[in-house]
């Protein structure tokens, strides 16, 4: 599977884009109600275009999977003007055939997989109906993409991974997951930036810190980027402790 | 000149805050800061200063402090018992803490963070533009037992003894909601039992958000669970697996895959952070047009604070009234204190 994914192209429909209003002081132009390659890119080209245009009164903007994300101060611009300057901006082009964002990177990051380092491989593996081996393989031979950061600081959401990989969350949650988990569901990735409670499972480990409050580049991960998980052993992983990269290089794609 | 406040001992949740870190959604932090903005705003009115400097935000109980040199102080938020050298003074209000004498903040009368401000605001470096501790993402840490504050300088260091009429906030009550981006996935009948249900604050609570306690079934979306991840604010609802409602505040994930049936206004969100265990909660969706509104009239209420003071009474007899009193009634509202 190619970095630029091979889902089928998605195109403007009646229902989408579509702009919905998230709490008091937000908007959400929304590309799809499912993931898919181009409303993903859709959603990364939109918020560019958005930070270039600066609409008044907009304060931030952000991206989730599919939708780009405006906050703004409705004391002093109304609803009704900042959706006119949002739909003037959808009509601009079609965003579902837009290229992904510029300065993306390639990293290579190393990965121990299963061992009690990444205690679920079996289990995930299992769950995609492969050998823990074959799984290894799938996973660390696919380029996947960062579609989103989310949820914690630097955090990633990688794909898209094969239709093997389409396994749901479990039921019951992981207590803890630790920072630098390599975690698996429904054809995606998570690479944890905190320590948190997680229903996705734990199949590799890495020593990749994403967020870094005092460094110069506090998210190291970018939408767009690429990303392939190498396989090494836990020994190197150990070795390589004291880097915040984990032994993670980077190279430029544009 | 070296300005610091010595914390002798700290209870579990002291932790710097000031307005926060917006700006950093596309990166995945939240925005955190104060839990409860508007008693930031009071203690920058109560100190005439600016109020984006930090406060020590004291999650139920406070602890003991002692200046290294005249201070002026602050105390905003859920109403804690204080007393500077055993004498027990006003909350919603300023004081001089000269230097060397001993600050007490006990556990929470009404409400749950209470805020000890200092004149100068607390020192110490920023990250990413801002003091705020931001507990979940594990950025900085909560301020413990024999650790050293450091304050920046006062701009009017004479003005003391102010007092606050304080806007309600710590009892519960009506919290105004409105339709946020899934709302649609609920029926209008879970909508409508939504409005009429009477809620309290779950035992389980964080600067992350509140669970809400209720009887009956739970609720759920015709979306069920499959949810794509959509972007989270601070104030929204999310119905989680077991159809209980949480409130989600300033440190909340910026993603999320619950459905969320509503989100509360910002000027509302007080309510539910200053909510203990057990209070009583309910919700009313208003219109967009109305909650902007409502908006309009917090940002003209917090801009109108320093307008609002009044002088405090500091004879010390009448205090030792007061407090005689509040033994009695465990609880009373910061007015009180000032019609004495």
């Amino acid at each position: 599977m190619s970095d630029e994914g091979t889902t089928s192209p998605q195109a403007a429909t009646k229902e989408w884009p579509k702009i919905r209003t998230v709490g008091v002081d937000g908007m959400l132009v929304s590309f799809g109600d499912r993931l898919s390659e181009p409303a993903n890119r859709a959603a990364l080209a939109f918020r560019a275009a958005l930070d270039r245009a600066t609409p008044e009164g907009v304060e931030e903007t952000s991206t989730s999977l599919i939708s780009a994300y405006v906050r703004f101060d409705p004391v002093h611009r109304d609803h009704a003007g900042l959706r006119a300057d949002l739909d003037t901006l959808l009509q601009d082009r079609d965003w579902y055939a837009a290229d992904l964002p510029q300065g993306r990177r390639e990293w290579r990051i190393p990965t121990v997989f299963g061992t009690d380092l990444a205690p679920q491989l079996d289990e995930a593996a299992a769950a995609a109906g492969m050998t823990p081996d074959e799984a290894i393989a799938s996973i660390s031979d696919t380029v996947v993409r960062v579609q989103t950061i989310g949820f914690a600081p630097g955090q990633p959401y990688l794909g898209e991974l094969g239709p093997d990989w389409d396994i749901p969350r479990q039921k019951a949650l992981t207590k803890r997951i630790p920072e630098g988990a390599l975690a698996v569901a429904i054809r995606q990735l998570v690479l944890f930036s905190v320590s948190t409670p997680t229903g996705w499972r734990h199949i590799g480990q890495t020593g990749f810190r994403l967020f870094r409050p005092d460094a110069e580049t506090p998210f190291v991960l970018r939408p767009g980027d690429a990303v392939r998980f190498e396989p090494v052993s836990p020994e190197r992983l150990q070795a390589m402790k004291d880097d915040p990269d984990g032994g993670a290089r980077a190279k430029d794609l544009t | 000149m070296n300005r610091a406040l010595i914390v002798h001992r700290a209870g579990p949740g002291l932790t710097l805050q000031d307005r926060g870190r917006p700006g950093y959604m596309g990166f995945g932090l939240s925005p955190g800061g104060a839990a409860d903005r508007l008693a930031l705003a009071e203690g920058a009115a109560l100190l005439g200063q600016d109020n984006g400097l930090a406060a020590l935000e004291m999650a139920g109980t406070g602890g003991e402090f002692e200046a290294t040199s005249d201070l002026r102080i602050a105390l905003t938020g859920a109403q804690m018992r204080a007393a500077i050298d055993g004498t027990r003074i006003a909350w919603h209000a300023s004081h001089a803490l000269p230097a060397g004498a001993r600050l007490t903040i006990g556990g929470a009368e009404m409400g749950s963070y209470g805020y000890l401000h200092v004149g100068g605001g607390f020192a110490g470096p920023e990250r990413l533009g801002s003091r705020s501790v931001h507990v979940s993402s594990g950025l900085g840490s909560a301020v413990g037992s024999d650790t050293r504050l450091e304050i920046g300088e006062d701009t009017a260091p004479t003005e003391v003894n102010r007092l606050l009429p304080v806007e309600p906030r710590f009892e519960g009550g009506t919290v105004r909601v409105v339709p946020s981006l899934q709302t649609d996935f609920f029926d209008a009948d879970q909508i409508k039992r939504f409005e009429t249900t009477g809620f309290t604050r779950g035992a389980h609570g964080s600067r992350m958000g509140v669970r809400l306690d209720f009887q009956g079934d739970g609720f759920h979306s015709d979306a069920g669970l499959s949810v794509l991840s959509e972007v989270v604010v601070p104030g929204d609802i999310q119905i989680t697996g077991d159809g209980a409602p949480f409130v989600l505040l300033g440190e909340c994930q910026t993603t999320g895959g619950y459905p969320r049936i509503a989100s509360v206004l910002p000027c509302d969100l007080p309510k539910v952070v200053q909510a203990t265990p057990g209070t009583a909660l309910r919700f009313r969706f208003v219109s967009l047009n109305d909650a902007v509104e409502a908006e309009r009239r917090a940002a003209a209420h917090r801009r109108g604070l320093r307008s609002a003071l009044t002088p405090l009474v500091r004879d010390p007899h009448d205090i030792r009234n007061l407090l005689a009193y509040q033994l009695i009634s465990g609880a009373t509202a910061g007015r009180e204190l000032e019609e004495t």
